[in-house]
């Protein structure tokens, strides 16, 4: 295979926050991954483990404590200078989770996805709403919605909300958080198809972060599943999903909820208890078991994986 | 199973309407439902459709510009709808409880998590101020958070969205209300937590008879969840079922598009999603609303609004499809070939 242009770098990453005097929470431990241009990134995990911490590392609304993140080759980790900054908010955009808490109740749908436009330099007002109505299409608002104020959307139209101003900058990366969560499933379609056609015409690269293992395992070319503040499992959706290795990709997969209500009803779950994990003999390591496979784990621990992949997985029985 | 067709509560012709600047949204139009009593009944359908609104008015929450124009929501013998603000005091918390859509907007951004729980507790279960903590701890431990006595002392913005979204479910947990109304409780919740407070709600629910009105998008969840299914549409119920009704036989087009709009792990073509967009609620269209997006729509339905056509007891749907002369129409294939695969699984599992 041809060596693949990284556009994104994160070298062990770590972020930690203040809890107490002299306590700290590892939010980010020793993150390393790369992503390539033009891919589809699914970020899977528990909730609470650090994947809207990496993405706010990412775009540098956080200041990582170590480690190093590199964006088309140029370090953007370091203290940011003007001309970084710039490059920082020319190239890269997010969609924020929380839809309501990310969109000022002031400003109306027009002045709030038109912000972005005007830091860009595009001020002429006529030109601003033309865009604003024609992402709003895109996005399945109606142009009648530019006057409306955030309160005035239900959750669903919010969320698009937050889409459309990402989307109207034209950005090369986007890091989408949760960002189909809140919606109904036809409109969850829509907005992946837009995803994907703006990935087509834009050459867009996207970090996708989700719950949703269907829609992840439908959006993605490769996944990253993550666990309190580490990456545990790293690699191609396809092969994630059939050859899951650590115990809690396991568990994630086997609790995926169905449209069946029969099967639901009866259906068996695998738990993932993090004590099994003994590593107070060995130390555990990121390896990669098969060739772009990567998994998280003691020496004995990757043996035992080994002898899973040869055996054959089977979690659902 | 008889106390099933006990409703505890009945929504009857709700219509509610917000003023706009560009005219009045009419978000709720004409919804009837009731909820037995113990049962989870499943309100699934259109984002916008009209689902919060519906629950907003159960509660007297709905924001200032709303108008109820007509209808009555019989809870006890009386009607919310003619409720002051001071008559809900009784109901809000203590009878009814609500999980909200968006956790962050439930928090009070500058109090201590902790106290939020709390202060719930001593307010409505008259707890002693130490009662209420160790009854907080034990919740936030229900719910899956991790050393709950440091989360106690921090501020929602030092919480992740799953976690947030996870004490407002605590909260709601926390009282020993009747009916419990979860809008989208669980869309932040990675599958194995989600899992896990699912259970927690199901567990309640029998040791307390409590009756649960269910908003998601995941219809997985709801397969999980239903006992009945209502699906919504531009601010109606369009089709209302046992959960075995709406997943195996569904009968509105709108139903079926919504099926089909979700992937499932087997999905590699392009998903389905419903051409064109949801309809201007200033204007809501005259007939079957959902007609001009419908490949199935028949001349009638940009006319007349379809009445319910009754499939069974307990199996009702708003579509002209279902009169007596109007043509065969089948559910799409993807629809029916998924329902066909995943009872054949079931088959074999059993096999
Ligand atoms: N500003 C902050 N101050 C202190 N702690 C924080 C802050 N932001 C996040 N945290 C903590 O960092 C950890 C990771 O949070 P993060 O929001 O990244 O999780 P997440 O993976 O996005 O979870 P979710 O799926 O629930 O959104 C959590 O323990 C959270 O409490
Ligand atoms: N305060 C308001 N002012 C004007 N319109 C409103 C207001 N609140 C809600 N609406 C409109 O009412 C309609 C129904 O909203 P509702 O929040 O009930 O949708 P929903 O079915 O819960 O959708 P979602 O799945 O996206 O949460 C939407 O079209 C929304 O824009
Ligand atoms: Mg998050
Ligand atoms: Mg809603």
């Amino acid at each position: 295979m041809a060596e693949r242009e990284k556009i994104l770098e994160i070298k062990n990453l770590c972020m930690e926050f203040p809890v107490k005097r002299r306590e700290k929470l590892k939010a980010l431990n020793n993150v390393t991954f790369d992503i390539y241009k033009g891919e589809n990134f699914g970020l899977v995990g528990e909730s609470g483990c650090g994947k809207t911490t990496l993405g706010r590392t990412i775009i540098r609304l956080y200041n990582p404590t170590s480690g190093e993140i590199l964006f088309n080759g140029r370090s953007i980790s370091g203290k940011l200078n003007k001309d970084t900054r710039k490059y920082v908010t020319d190239n890269i955009a997010m969609i924020f989770q929380d839809p309501i808490s990310s969109l000022n109740p002031r400003m109306t749908i027009q002045e709030i996805i038109a912000e972005g436009l005007s830091i860009r330099g595009i001020k002429n007002k006529e030109e601003q709403r033309r865009m604003v109505v024609e992402i709003l299409d895109k996005v399945g608002l109606l142009p009648e919605h530019a006057a409306r104020y955030p309160h005035e959307f239900s959750g669903g139209q919010r969320q698009r909300i937050g889409i459309a101003r990402a989307l109207i900058l034209n950005p090369s990366f986007i890091i989408a958080d949760e960002p189909v969560s809140a919606l109904d499933v036809s409109i969850q379609a829509q907005v992946i198809k837009l995803l994907l056609e703006m990935k087509k015409i834009m050459g867009l690269t996207i970090l996708f972060i989700a719950h949703d293992l269907s829609v992840v395992k439908y959006f993605s070319d490769r996944i990253g599943v993550m666990c309190k503040g580490q990456l545990v499992e790293l690699g191609d959706a396809d092969e994630v999903y059939k050859n899951p290795l650590h115990p809690y990709t396991r568990a994630l997969l086997s609790a995926i909820p169905e449209p069946d209500p029969i099967r639901e009803k009866k259906k068996k779950r695998l738990y993932y208890d993090p004590q099994i994990h003994d590593y107070s003999k060995e130390s555990p390591e990121f390896v990669e078991i098969t060739p772009g496979h990567f998994v998280y784990g003691s020496p004995s621990e990757i043996e035992q994986y080994r002898i899973d992949l040869k055996e054959g997985i089977n979690i659902f029985n | 199973m008889d106390k099933m067709n006990e409703p505890i509560l009945e929504v009857k012709n709700l219509r509610v309407s917000f003023k706009t600047y560009n005219g009045k949204v009419q978000a709720v139009r004409g919804v009837d439902f009731h909820l037995n009593k113990g049962e989870t009944l499943a309100i699934v359908g259109e984002s916008g459709s009209g689902k919060s609104v519906t629950t907003k008015a159960i509660l007297g929450i709905l924001s200032k510009n709303a108008i109820i124009e007509e209808g009555e929501i019989l809870y006890q013998g009386k009607d919310l709808t003619k409720f002051k603000e001071k008559d809900f005091y009784d109901i809000r918390g203590k009878e009814i409880s609500l999980i909200f859509q968006d956790p962050l907007s439930a928090l009070n951004p500058i109090m201590k998590i902790g106290k939020q729980i709390t202060e719930a507790l001593i307010l409505k279960e008259k707890m002693s101020k130490q009662e209420a903590k160790k009854r907080a701890l034990e919740l936030m431990k229900t719910v899956g958070i991790p050393q709950p006595e440091v989360r106690f002392n921090q501020y929602p913005f030092q919480f992740s969205g799953g976690m947030r979204q996870r004490i407002v479910i605590a909260i709601a947990l926390a009282s020993n209300a009747k009916i419990m109304i979860c809008d989208e409780p669980t869309t932040a919740l990675d599958v194995t937590i989600q899992a896990k407070i699912l259970d927690e709600i199901k567990e309640i629910k029998e040791k307390n008879d409590l009756s649960v009105i269910f908003i998601t998008h995941d219809l997985g969840v709801v397969a999980n969840m239903a006992d009945r299914i209502c699906v919504m549409y531009a601010g109606k119920i369009v089709e209302v079922g046992t959960s075995e009704e709406i997943f195996y036989s569904p009968a509105h087009p709108y139903t079926w598009a919504l099926l089909s709009s979700m992937p499932d792990l087997e999905t590699k073509d392009e998903l389905f999603s419903i051409p064109g967009t949801p309809p201007n609620m200033i204007f809501p269209p005259k007939g079957d609303a959902f007609a001009e997006r419908n490949q199935y729509a028949l001349e009638v339905d940009f006319e007349q609004e379809p009445p319910f056509f009754k499939l069974s007891d307990t199996h009702y749907a708003a579509t002209w499809l279902l009169h007596p002369n109007a043509p065969k129409v089948e559910m799409p294939d993807i629809l029916k070939n998924r329902i066909a695969r995943l009872r054949r699984e079931e088959a074999e599992s059993i096999g």
